[in-house]
């Protein structure tokens, strides 16, 4: 294994020398992920020799089971949307809960926007605002989704770098505030029946291909820009990084903004997927965001992780879900083995945190 | 005034509401000089050192950079005009490399126009980091390292390294030894020697008698808030300086910090 970590004695410059990515042992978890549901399918009695992975039915000749992953990747494209946020704002050394609930309060806000007048010949039974609503250009939907977002997080944001209540608090406060928004918005009544355009943007793979096409902007954007440069040194050292002259409660606005367009932005695909908004939705997706970044190995300390490290925790998991119906596990036990597979992740993280300061 | 001198601080004082921490000092520093600042904890070595670097305000008194009055807001005001301090707790970012953190909050940089979002220009700085290391004669195994994988010795060797890619024009170090063994102490005087060597000057602030000995010119000993001595290296000794850090002699000229 390719370490760095042993640096005291050598005396030479060698800059190709890198250490072993993190990354590509969570891929190697994910593989083993899928090959022990595959096993499971194959030993496990009631399961009749079915594959996982692999499509065992004789009218279709791919080699995969297409469908599966097909849901799979779907599953997950959204909260993965937001767990791009999310994993920059633990990169800085904060926390977001309020992701879920802003996707709940988004969708309703959003879909009001977005509502088409005639519904099957019919006026639309769910208007929620005046004849002056309906068709607007997509556009519109769109902008006010987004800017609801960077209201939101720009609150977050600016409670926690100048007031300097913990991320913990200022973000559990806004997850009630944006939960009652979402249900006084139409007094718990789903919001529906969107313009054509609208339903465009959740359509078939459309939000796999936009989380991806997310993912790879903020994977670019953490890596090679300054404000990806500076969310990082504030998340590892936010002393340091104010001394060097970082203005740290900008930078932290600014994290805690895009953090929340973007789950604004998966608030419209999911309203524009399934074609309503009700209050309920987004219930626990910020937790399951948190979750995928952590799997993916963000620490939430601050400082480490990575973009592909959370697609990568996205996929495990999506696999684990859709192997824990796969190998008919019940869903009241499913949440509970989550659970415990969140917990193994984070103290396998201290573990090799732990090692690796010790090798120093 | 001759235009020798790097460093001139007239009546510079700081009060923190009742607490007089620094008292009228007045302190020069000549080109190419190393210069040592000593004094008991409390002393007002670090006040002196935060008021230079623009990381406090001073209460009043005037500070001449290179013949210039100056006012620096925030430390970053200073590094810009050619301060660069090593301060006692590094400020080095963990989780980054070498490069990243010596151009830490003033990257190079491509494509400006965008904001927070423009480039980070790797090449240039990985190569700059690299011109500044040897300048320094800093070895560091892998400059791709992250902080958090190196030695006490290397971190310290990095955050002095920041002044030799910067070019610096005054090189402050709060006590930069103070937490590391004996050979990386040895590393980290050798550095010193080499700015010397090329006439970069310094100030200084260690408890080590022996380290100042080995290093510095002259010797600025500061006693509850004040200076209290000025002494050149040659006309002094370990007992002398002990003498004036302790109060048990007061230079001629300093008799009001008594």
């Amino acid at each position: 294994m390719a370490d760095a970590s042993h640096g005291t004695g050598g005396l030479t410059f060698d800059s190709k020398r890198r250490a072993w990515p993190n990354e590509l042992n969570i891929f190697f978890a994910l593989i083993l992920i899928i090959f022990a549901f595959e096993a499971a399918g194959q030993l496990l009695p009631y399961m009749n020799g079915q594959s996982f992975l692999f499509d065992t039915r004789d009218r279709f000749d791919s080699i995969f089971n297409e469908a599966r992953l097909r849901i799979i990747i779907l599953q997950v494209a959204i909260i993965g949307i937001i767990a791009l946020g999310v994993t920059q704002v633990i990169i800085s050394g904060g926390i977001d809960l309020s992701s879920g609930p802003l996707v709940g309060a988004t969708a309703m806000i959003v879909m009001s926007f977005a509502q088409t007048e005639l519904v099957n010949g019919g006026p639309n039974p769910k208007a929620v605002f005046g004849p002056w609503a309906f068709d607007l250009p997509v556009i519109i939907p769109l902008l006010v989704g987004l800017s609801f977002g960077a209201l939101i997080g720009a609150i977050n944001g600016s409670l926690i770098a100048y007031t300097k209540i913990p991320p913990f608090i200022a973000t559990l406060g806004m997850f009630l505030i944006c939960r009652g928004i979402a249900q006084a918005w139409t007094r718990g009544q789903p919001v529906s029946f969107p313009t054509e355009t609208y339903a465009l943007i959740g359509k078939g793979m459309m939000p796999v291909y936009l989380f991806l096409a997310l993912a790879i902007l903020f994977h670019f954007i953490l890596k090679y820009t300054v404000y990806g440069k500076h969310t990082y040194a504030i998340g590892s050292n936010e002393d340091a990084a104010r001394m060097s002259g970082i203005n740290v409660k900008r930078h932290k606005v600014l994290v805690y903004m895009i953090a929340s367009m973007l789950a604004a932005f998966a608030a419209i695909v999911l309203s524009s997927k399934n074609l309503t908004a009700q209050s309920g939705m987004g219930i626990f997706y910020e937790l399951y965001a948190i979750a995928m970044a952590v799997i993916g190995g963000v620490s939430l300390t601050g400082g480490r992780g990575s973009i592909i490290g959370t697609v990568l925790g996205a996929m495990v998991f999506g696999v684990i879900q859709s192997g824990f119906t796969y190998i008919k596990l019940d869903a009241f036990y499913q949440l509970m083995a989550m659970g415990a597979i969140i917990i193994g992740a984070v103290v396998l993280d201290k573990v090799r945190q732990e090692r690796a300061a010790l090798r120093s | 005034m001759s235009d020798d001198i790097v460093l001139e601080t007239r009546g510079l004082t700081k009060h923190y509401g009742g607490v007089h921490a620094l008292n009228d000092a007045n302190f020069t520093l000549k080109k190419g000089e190393h210069v040592a600042i000593m004094g008991d904890n409390g002393a007002g070595k670090s006040t002196f050192v935060r008021q230079i670097t623009g990381v406090e305000q001073r209460t009043r008194g005037d500070i001449m950079f290179y013949g210039e009055p100056v006012n620096f807001t925030g430390p970053l005001d200073a590094r810009e005009a050619g301060i660069e301090t090593v301060f006692q707790t590094l400020a080095l970012a963990d989780d980054l490399d070498v490069p990243d953190n010596l151009f830490l909050g003033r990257e190079k940089t491509k494509f400006d126009w965008l904001g927070p979002f423009r480039l980070l220009d790797y090449k240039a700085m990985r190569q700059a980091t690299m011109d500044g290391l040897e300048k320094t004669a800093v070895k560091i195994p892998n400059i791709r390292n992250t902080i958090r994988n190196m030695s006490g010795g290397q971190r310290q060797c990095v955050a002095i390294a920041r002044t030799a890619t910067f070019h610096s024009r005054l090189t402050i170090m709060d006590e930069p030894t103070a937490a590391l063994g004996v050979q990386e102490t040895a590393q980290v005087e050798n550095i010193i020697r080499t700015l010397k060597e090329q006439g970069e000057p310094l100030i200084l602030v260690s408890h080590n008698m022996r380290q100042v000995f080995d290093l510095v010119d002259r010797i600025v000993v500061f006693r509850r808030g004040r200076i209290c001595a000025n002494l050149r290296k040659e006309d002094t000794d370990g007992q002398d300086v002990v003498a004036y850090i302790t109060g048990a002699k007061t230079q001629e000229g300093y008799e009001d910090a008594a």
